[in-house]
């Protein structure tokens, strides 16, 4: 077939957060590893965090990982699998010690200590009153990790593939995983990387949405070739919208800015957060607050000329406060929004952030699917963490800071599931199938020789639109529906994407439109996931749905892309230690 | 709508004898407001110019080029501030692999040379390293770089020796790490440095204030190096 091999104990792909705390564990461990990722890895998502990462260290106030534990189901809103929140949970300070001894320049208190703040749901004893859970880097937090654990790993002499973009999953006859096909965007050559495990710590899709935070490299890699692979999809159904991305430009403006005292005002100057959430006010979680400020808009209490947005006031904390802690929020305010926020507010929207959904794995990493009276079957030789993983620990809504937390402890619980996996069942690799690099090659020649095509651009701007006006904040039933097949007719669309660059060399216009297949499966679960879901739970809001029904629905949706269809799975209600956190009502 | 003229370089291994500028009108819209923006819609129109992009918010350093003469980030670039016809060029000083694309190997291999990471053997205690607030300021400036190459791009003395002289962003990194209190190998940092090229070759041109999108001073950083080396010497 002609196509080059390399052969690797293990292939990482994606050198973000996750990816890059995983590859540290198997350099370590002396195997032989490769990491790709689409760009140099500082320049991994991961670097865009700002607010801080979440522990109980109890720096500032008392704290328990039970109650962080506590926040997080509540956050989730009965969605996450209680066994990997208490994981999460409990794991979190080791974790941030951990960055800290790696070099992380966390911020400082008088005492020596790292340095926490407020965040959305973070609270004492259970929902009683705020806490300063989130370990900070000013509002650099993502920065200071990402570079701190690619630093870490030049120490380990990690073995980096930069600019090679994973193409398609290998599985073999009965189903495991033995390695990826891959495009060296340099040169423009395809290769397939051999390997006893594959981990995918692709990151987010939410370039799927026309606004959204996320980079333009956010475009579910890593889902894509699942779907492909036939290995399913979980809660593709919930997207967060974090509620201050800056009105018109999309950037993120940290949940850390009400953290530290900011608030949110309407048209009238009216702090309205304390009508929704009387008790955390604009300290909500994020769903809560997306919603309030909808309402707002919807009610005609927006700001600006067409009254679509709402104002972020933190002129009051004071320019000290403001540079010391917040210096990167004020960079991108006066030059995203053209405002000092020193002097005067900052626009802002509810703007796609987060997937919570993606490829389905338990707390140690494996990908699981179900098989047989299996729900969770483990897929042999195949791992993911990260945003592009559901552990399930977000569940229904992540709460601010939890995810920088996920990356490090699943990555790092991924990469020892690994080590493990190699040293005690695979002592060899398995055969490659004869067809390894098929499927990759035709994507790649149909491009090609693709002609009369549509452009990727166009097609790229339709699933945009239709995302975003089909499942958004708030959902109803007609509109779903409608996306539904509005949705499935862009993907006939991007069977049809044409390029006009032909070169080998470095060619952006050939990544985009491979791109752009993965982006649409993204696109085409959440509308189906989201069609589906017949009740309102998290950052699903269904509007003629509006209560949560967890007698039917308290269950995690997994799509499978082949015949585009559902299946359920129930959630983990047995933690690790502690006792089940029964649902209840949900109100801050 | 406005129209803007830019002259682009453009070149494709694949298909060019050698580089040349392509001159390009786009219509300028009201959502067009960073260059980034605008070079996106230029490849919506001719989809074989090649530019690196990720976050467009100025934190991942992808996008850096030359604009109109000098280093900067496309997507913090306002296109209101722009002379016409916009110039952009790769970075100066690295080999181009295509258009705007240039390849920053070199750049990386001073950046891993100063050894970028914490070094401290001391056992590690249970909880996390003390550091006084005023210690941790001293990071501060230096932390915060994105590693987009304006600066060492930028620099003369790293145009005629890129093998031999770290530039401005792998000294910043240098001096980040000497001046954390939970490093202990400033000794073995100063020596790694103590040569005719790796840090002296450093002319206080000061390009690399001039052009860092973060506001950064490398050359403050690099003064404080040479300092410390002097005082050990004596």
């Amino acid at each position: 077939m002609g196509v080059p091999v390399r052969r690797f104990d293990a292939v990482i792909v994606g050198g973000g957060g996750a990816g890059l705390r995983a590859a540290l564990q198997l350099s370590e461990s002396g195997l032989k590893t490769a990491v790709l990722s689409k760009v140099f890895p500082t320049r991994s998502h991961t670097v865009a965090a700002q607010g801080g990462i979440s522990a109980s260290l109890g720096n500032v106030q008392e704290d328990h990982w039970e109650w962080h534990m506590y926040d997080t189901v509540k956050g989730s809103d009965w969605l996450g699998d209680q066994d990997a929140i208490e994981f999460m949970c409990r794991k979190a300070p080791e974790a941030v010690i951990e960055l800290e001894h790696f070099g992380m320049p966390f911020d400082r208190l008088e005492n020596g200590k790292i340095y926490q703040r407020p965040f959305g749901g973070h609270t004492q004893n259970n929902g009683q009153t705020p806490v300063q859970r989130a370990c900070a880097a000013a509002d650099r937090t993502g920065h200071a990790m990402l570079h701190t654990l690619y630093q870490r790993n030049v120490r380990a002499n990690t073995q980096f593939f930069v600019e090679w973009m994973a193409l398609d999953l290998i599985r073999d006859a009965e189903g495991d995983v033995v390695g990826v096909t891959a495009l060296e965007m340099e040169t423009g050559e395809v290769f397939i990387l051999h390997a006893k495990a594959v981990l995918f710590a692709t990151g987010g899709a939410g370039r799927i949405y026309a606004a959204s935070t996320n980079a333009f490299i956010n475009t579910g890699d890593g889902l894509g070739m699942c779907v492909r692979a036939g290995i399913p999809l979980e809660d593709m159904e919930f997207w967060q919208f974090h509620p201050t991305g800056v009105a018109g430009a999309g950037v993120l403006i940290t949940e850390g800015v009400r953290g530290e005292g900011g608030i949110l005002l309407n048209a009238n100057g009216e702090r309205f957060m304390e009508r929704y959430a009387p008790n955390l006010k604009d300290l909500a979680p994020r769903d809560f607050v997306a919603r309030s400020m909808e309402q707002e808009v919807l009610e005609g209490r927006g700001c600006g000329p067409n009254k679509d947005y709402v104002l972020l006031k933190l002129d009051h904390l004071g320019p000290d406060i403001i540079k010391q802690r917040l210096p990167g929020i004020r960079e991108i305010a006066i030059k995203f929004a053209g405002v000092d926020p020193i002097k005067e507010p900052i626009p802002v929207i509810p703007t796609c952030h987060y997937m919570m959904g993606g490829i389905p794995t338990n707390y140690r990493g494996e990908v699981v699917i179900p098989k047989g009276d299996n729900a969770e079957s483990r897929v042999n030789g195949f791992f993911a963490a990260g945003e592009c993983a559901c552990a399930s620990v977000h569940g229904a809504n992540r709460l601010g800071t939890n995810s920088l937390l996920d990356l490090v402890v699943f990555g790092k619980s991924a990469g020892d599931s690994m080590v493990e996996y190699i040293k005690n069942e695979m002592p060899t690799w398995k055969d490659l199938p004869a067809d390894a690099a098929d499927r990759s090659l035709a994507r790649i020649a149909r491009l090609d020789g693709q002609t009369n095509g549509e452009e990727v651009a166009d097609v790229r701007t339709a699933m945009q639109r239709t995302v975003q006006a089909r499942a958004a904040v708030f959902r109803n039933a007609d509109n779903l529906s409608k996306g539904v097949t509005e949705i499935q007719q862009v993907a006939e669309r991007v069977k049809r994407t044409q390029i006009k660059d032909k070169s080998k060399v470095f060619n952006t216009a050939r990544v985009e439109a491979l791109e752009l297949e993965n982006l649409i499966e993204v696109a085409v679960a959440t509308l189906i996931a989201a069609d589906a879901r017949k009740e309102s739970r998290g950052a699903h809001a269904h509007a003629d749905f509006p209560n949560r029904d967890d007698e039917v629905w308290m269950k995690h949706s997994l799509y499978y892309g082949d015949e585009r269809r559902l299946s359920y799975k129930p959630v983990h209600t047995k933690p690790l230690s502690v006792d089940y956190i029964p649902p209840k009502e949900r109100t801050f | 709508m406005k129209k803007m003229r830019f002259s682009i370089y453009r070149y494709d291994p694949d298909k060019d004898a050698k580089p040349y500028m392509q001159d390009y009108e786009v219509e300028i819209g009201p959502n067009d407001v960073k260059l980034l923006d605008v070079i996106v819609k230029l490849k919506t129109m001719d989809d074989t110019l090649s530019f690196r992009r990720s976050c467009r918010e100025g934190i991942c350093g992808s996008d850096a080029m030359n604009i109109n003469g000098k280093n900067g980030l496309a997507c913090i670039t306002d296109i209101a501030d722009l002379q016409e016809p916009i110039t952009l060029r790769p970075l100066p000083g690295l080999p181009v692999i295509r258009d705007l694309i240039v390849d920053m190997t070199q750049f990386f291999k001073q950046y891993h040379s100063i050894k970028p990471y914490v070094i401290n053997d001391s056992p590690r205690p249970e909880r996390e390293r003390l550091q006084s607030p005023e210690d941790r300021k001293e990071l501060d400036g230096l932390y915060e770089c994105i590693l987009c190459a304006c600066c060492s791009t930028s620099c003369p003395s790293f145009w005629w020796n890129p093998d031999k002289f770290v530039g401005p962003a792998g000294l910043l990194a240098a001096y980040r790490f000497i001046a954390d209190t939970r490093d202990e190998a400033t000794s073995e940092r100063l020596d790694n440095l103590e040569d005719p090229y790796r840090l002296f070759r450093c002319h206080t041109i000061m390009n690399c204030v001039d052009v860092c999108p973060k506001g950064l001073n490398p050359t403050k950083a690099i003064g404080k190096i040479k300092d410390l080396m002097v005082r050990r010497a004596v």
